[in-house]
């Protein structure tokens, strides 16, 4: 986090620094006589209170939601962790101590579901970051239509994951489905892509990437367009190749922007959920007959709604928030040693 | 996040107003900008292909029935069930209800985001008050919270309330965005000039006049940015309306996930329906396409 207050502490300070003076005489002026006469008029009270109070009337309705909606659920949900809450018998909540998360380390599911979200999580975000640099670097170059590349690429990010996940279960299908029939005239045997372990990763993965490649590609581009050109000037008479450049300049000043990719794609990652759902079709909510791409969002949702132990279900999602946690920093140390090292 | 640093600078120093268009940008990389290779059109066409390909596919599946769909080779053209299966899928999956609840779902929730970030957004980029810094980071700390950390107590409350099963169960929570907020600052510290504000002051408008006649409609391109993105998320939401929501009173999202979960599925009507479950979206997204690429990419240099 502290990543952002850096960044946003920047544009604050600057924001506020160069008309900060002005308005502050201003509005002393206009305290002592501007608004209707009479220092003491209702009219100027009222004007002085809508002063004041107004800041906080414009943001209170994110607080007011969030804190009902997000924060407080937050702190329930670490107490019903703490509880036996079954969905059949909601008026029965007894206390439970760490019993749901002992029961959780224990159990194997827990583990291969913590498994497959990392195992996933890399297969799905190593690619689509990579290719959407390379994406992002070609949309760079002066092309004809360029806004309509842009469209095309994002189109995906338009698709739900239940439409997008239904039509890659089609074309995953192991008889008759287009993806086996390209890959036999390469020779490679139909693969059952629902029922094996790798393959039904990989496809869930596949549906992740299609969906997200070309949002990240924008991203990316957005930041190279930013880059200054005399970077570039310089290497090029420095005698730097478009390959050379790319590596040496391009990569280096996206450094940021990479880390921010790569915080959001590993909490997306973290929390995936409907592409495992619907790919498994009537095992959907295990992860496959046999649990092959349970993730831990998946894990929580067949717990708590599929078997119907919400306390435990909570117990995950506090889990999964930990790791969240975690993961934020780590990163946080990595910023913190690029920054040192520039 | 830190690549707001980045453009800071420059647009101090253009210091339009709306200094945030692309065709600032345009200007500034125009001399590194080489122009694409044949080799740069042939891979992005592979990739646009790719990206385009599973779309028009669906359509073709769409198009065919439930035998034909199982055959090897699959069907690679459009047939003529089309329309039957549209029929079917829309019945089957109560589409007819759920497009209007997504409508409405959506639509309030993108009205509220928009609305709510502007004001929120307009207070942190221009308005001075106490614990202001600390508030703003609070609201984008929230940006890390996953929503499965809420869904329980939600569900819980949600059935006490009786509320099981209604819309403003999947709109309320839904209803603000940290991610907005913080959007609505960003263009708002650039394209909102303070001296604007002071002289409606001084004329002694009230805040609520400023916010009507000074900030919204200075606000008004990024407004349409965010409903879009809004818009399309909302739409698009699966874990809450799937916990909060039944087959009665399904949203798109529901709709669809019920028709693919069935024990005897019909690939042709699945695919009708993801069809139209998606159609709505990709027509906006023909006619926005271009608005809603500019957000991300404003988005992502702000955000």
């Amino acid at each position: 986090m502290t990543s952002s207050k850096q960044a946003l502490a920047h544009p604050a300070t600057s924001a506020d620094a160069a008309p900060g003076s002005q308005p502050g005489a201003a509005r002393g002026a206009q305290g002592r006589g501007t608004p209707p006469p009479g220092p003491d008029s209702w009219r100027s009270r009222l004007y002085r209170w809508d002063m004041k109070a107004s800041p906080y009337a414009f943001i209170a309705p994110f607080f007011i939601v969030f804190g009902a909606f997000g924060l407080v659920p937050l702190l329930y949900t670490a107490w019903y962790s703490l509880h036996n809450v079954q969905l059949s018998g909601l008026d029965h909540q007894t206390w439970a101590g760490l019993d749901n998360y002992k029961n959780l380390l224990s159990s194997e599911f827990f583990w291969n579901a913590l498994e497959n979200t990392f195992t996933i999580g890399v297969i799905s975000t190593v690619p689509q970051l990579v290719m959407a640099i390379g994406i992002a670097h070609l949309l760079n170059y002066r092309l004809r239509g360029s806004t309509v590349w842009r469209v095309v690429m994002l189109t995906p990010y338009a698709t739900s994951v239940a439409a997008a996940t239904l039509v890659f279960t089609l074309l995953y299908s192991w008889d008759g489905g287009m993806i086996n029939w390209l890959l036999h005239f390469v020779g490679v045997d139909p693969i059952n892509w629902r029922e094996s372990d790798w393959g039904g990763q990989f496809a869930v993965s596949s549906i992740v990437i299609w969906r997200w490649t070309g949002y990240n590609a924008l991203i990316y581009l957005a930041a190279m367009q930013a880059i200054p050109t005399d970077l570039y000037e310089s290497a090029a008479l420095d005698g730097a190749g478009r390959w050379q450049q790319f590596r040496h300049v391009t990569v280096p000043m996206l450094r940021p922007t990479i880390l921010f990719t790569v915080v959001v794609s590993t909490i997306g990652a973290t929390q995936l959920f409907g592409e495992p759902l619907l790919f498994g079709g009537v095992s959907g909510s295990k992860g496959g007959s046999a649990h092959q791409y349970q993730t831990l969002g998946l894990y929580m949702y067949d717990q708590g709604w599929g078997i119907g132990n919400l306390g435990k279900a909570s117990a995950i999602a506090w889990t999964m928030f930990l790791i969240l946690l975690i993961v934020a920093a780590i990163n946080l140390l990595i910023t913190r040693r690029l920054r040192k090292s520039q | 996040m830190t690549t707001t640093e980045l453009t800071v600078p420059q647009a101090g120093a253009k210091g339009t107003p709306d200094g945030r268009g692309s065709g600032r940008r345009r200007v500034l990389g125009a001399g590194k900008q080489l122009h694409a290779g044949p080799v740069t059109y042939v891979v992005l066409t592979v990739f646009a292909l790719v990206s385009l390909a599973p779309l028009v596919w669906t359509a073709v599946a769409a198009s065919r029935n439930n035998e034909r769909l199982a055959q090897t080779p699959p069907p690679l053209w459009f047939g003529g069930n089309l329309f039957k299966n549209l029929q079917a899928a829309w019945d089957q999956a109560g589409l007819g209800t759920a497009m209007v609840n997504s409508t409405i779902v959506a639509g309030t929730i993108t009205v509220g985001t928009v609305v709510f970030s502007t004001l929120a957004g307009f207070a942190f980029a221009k308005l001075r008050f106490r614990f202001s810094g600390l508030l703003l980071l609070l609201t984008i700390g929230t940006m890390m919270i996953p929503p499965q950390l809420a869904v329980v107590p939600l569900y819980l409350w949600m059935s006490d309330l009786g509320w099981s099963n209604q819309l403003q169960t999947v709109i309320l929570p839904t209803l603000v965005s940290a991610f907005g907020t913080f959007f609505m600052r960003q263009y708002l510290l650039q394209a909102l000039p303070t001296e604007l504000i002071e002289a409606a002051r001084v004329d002694g408008a009230s805040s609520l006049r400023v916010v009507w006649h000074v900030v919204f409609p200075a606000a008004r391109p990024a407004m349409a940015v965010l409903g879009l993105l809004t818009f399309v998320m909302a739409w698009n939401d699966f874990l809450w309306p799937i916990i909060a929501l039944n087959q009665q009173n399904p949203t798109v999202q529901v709709a669809l996930n019920s028709l693919g979960t069935g024990y005897v599925p019909d690939q042709a009507v699945i695919m009708a329906g993801a069809l139209l479950g998606t159609l709505p979206l990709l027509i906006a997204f023909l006619l926005f396409g271009k608005q809603i690429v500019g957000g991300i990419m404003q988005g992502a240099i702000k955000g």
